[in-house]
């Protein structure tokens, strides 16, 4: 019945579309970065596929294979993938009165609700673009982000040593460019220089693992105490 | 079933649990400021210690090594507006560079 309506960039659902597209590709690529540091942290294949098809939520994912991975009780992976992905619970608090889904759609919708798809969804004007940016980039993200987890363990699993090709300090580098997007505030600065001091400061002291939560109980406090406006949604060029 | 595989599913589990909930609890819940910004800065407080636990320390104890001066690269690379797979991929360069020059 739209035949004649001719589909112009203008069209937020075109748009919604467009955008999603290019979040999910940008996004996707750096599974091969996921999946070789999971294999360099000695998780199989199979765990790594496990991680991003069940757990999808990039900084978990890290922060799980990072704690693990650094011979990390599995208590304290555990925490820490789930402390990390708890702004995904606010994100769907945030997404359920915006794409009012039917209850059939809500284990789905759940599932792909990570930092990029609700910034996409919540950036569109109307509820019908915001479905399609929130389907397409979460569905267009997991595909690709499977997809592209699997080449990099597969890749990483012929490396061999490895230190030698500096994927330890990859994996650095890759938590410091998940928190770049988050330290615009006063408060959020003060609060990664403190997490960084209690996480040096206690690992020779504490189990493995446990220096990063402690770290986590630093910003619960200040949380509570600190007053102030409240923090923007997800980051625009955040973690899956 | 291995104690890593349990792991990897019971993370799992509780990080869909958590996505749930947030489509199935009365938004009021969550939508108290103070929760907001306990969760934002318990996300930023986590990544900066992994950052630091990834860096400067191995088998429970503080190291310098090649990872240093490679996460000073990726600052840099991030600071100009590098896309992740650069950054990630330039500090891994530095560092394996560094270790062929026979830094540790």
């Amino acid at each position: 019945m739209c035949d004649s309506d001719r589909v112009t960039p203008h069209d937020p659902v075109t748009a919604a579309r467009r955008q999603a597209i290019s979040v999910s590709v940008a996004t996707g690529l750096y599974g091969v970065s996921f999946g070789a540091l999971s294999v360099a942290a000695g998780l199989d294949v199979a765990q790594t596929m496990a991680l991003s098809l069940l757990m999808f939520s990039g900084g978990s994912q890290f922060a799980f294979i990072g704690v693990a991975g650094g011979g990390g009780a599995a208590g304290a992976a555990i925490a820490s993938a789930a402390l990390l992905g708890a702004r995904n619970g606010l994100y769907g608090a945030q997404l359920a009165p915006l794409l009012a889904l039917p209850r059939r759609w809500r284990l789905a919708g759940a599932h792909l609700t990570i930092d990029e798809s609700t910034a996409v969804a919540t950036a569109q004007p109307d509820r019908r673009a915001a479905r399609v940016g929130f389907w397409w980039t979460g569905a267009g993200i997991y595909v690709l982000w499977g997809l592209f987890t699997l080449v990099g363990a597969l890749a990483g699993d012929r490396l061999g040593d490895p230190r030698a090709y500096g994927l330890d300090a990859a994996a650095a580098a890759a938590f410091l460019a998940l928190v770049w997007p988050r330290l615009a505030g006063r408060t959020a600065q003060l609060v990664a220089l403190a997490a960084v001091v209690v996480a040096l400061a206690t690992t020779p002291v504490l189990p493995a693992g446990v220096p990063v939560l402690l770290a986590a109980l630093v910003a619960v406090v200040v949380g509570l105490v600190s007053t102030g406006p409240r923090p923007p949604g997800p980051a625009p060029d955040g973690v899956a | 079933m291995s104690g890593l595989w349990v792991a990897v599913l019971l993370a799992g589990a509780a990080c869909l649990a958590i996505k749930l909930a947030g489509h199935l609890l009365p938004e009021h819940w969550l939508a108290q400021p103070r929760v907001a910004r306990v969760a934002a800065l318990v996300t930023v407080a986590l990544l900066a210690a992994l950052v630091a636990v990834q860096t400067a320390t191995s088998g429970g104890r503080l190291t310098l090594d090649a990872r240093l001066p490679a996460l000073v690269v990726a600052a840099v690379a991030l600071a100009l507006r590098a896309p992740f797979v650069v950054v990630v991929l330039l500090a891994a360069a530095t560092a394996a560079g560094l270790r062929l020059l026979g830094l540790p």
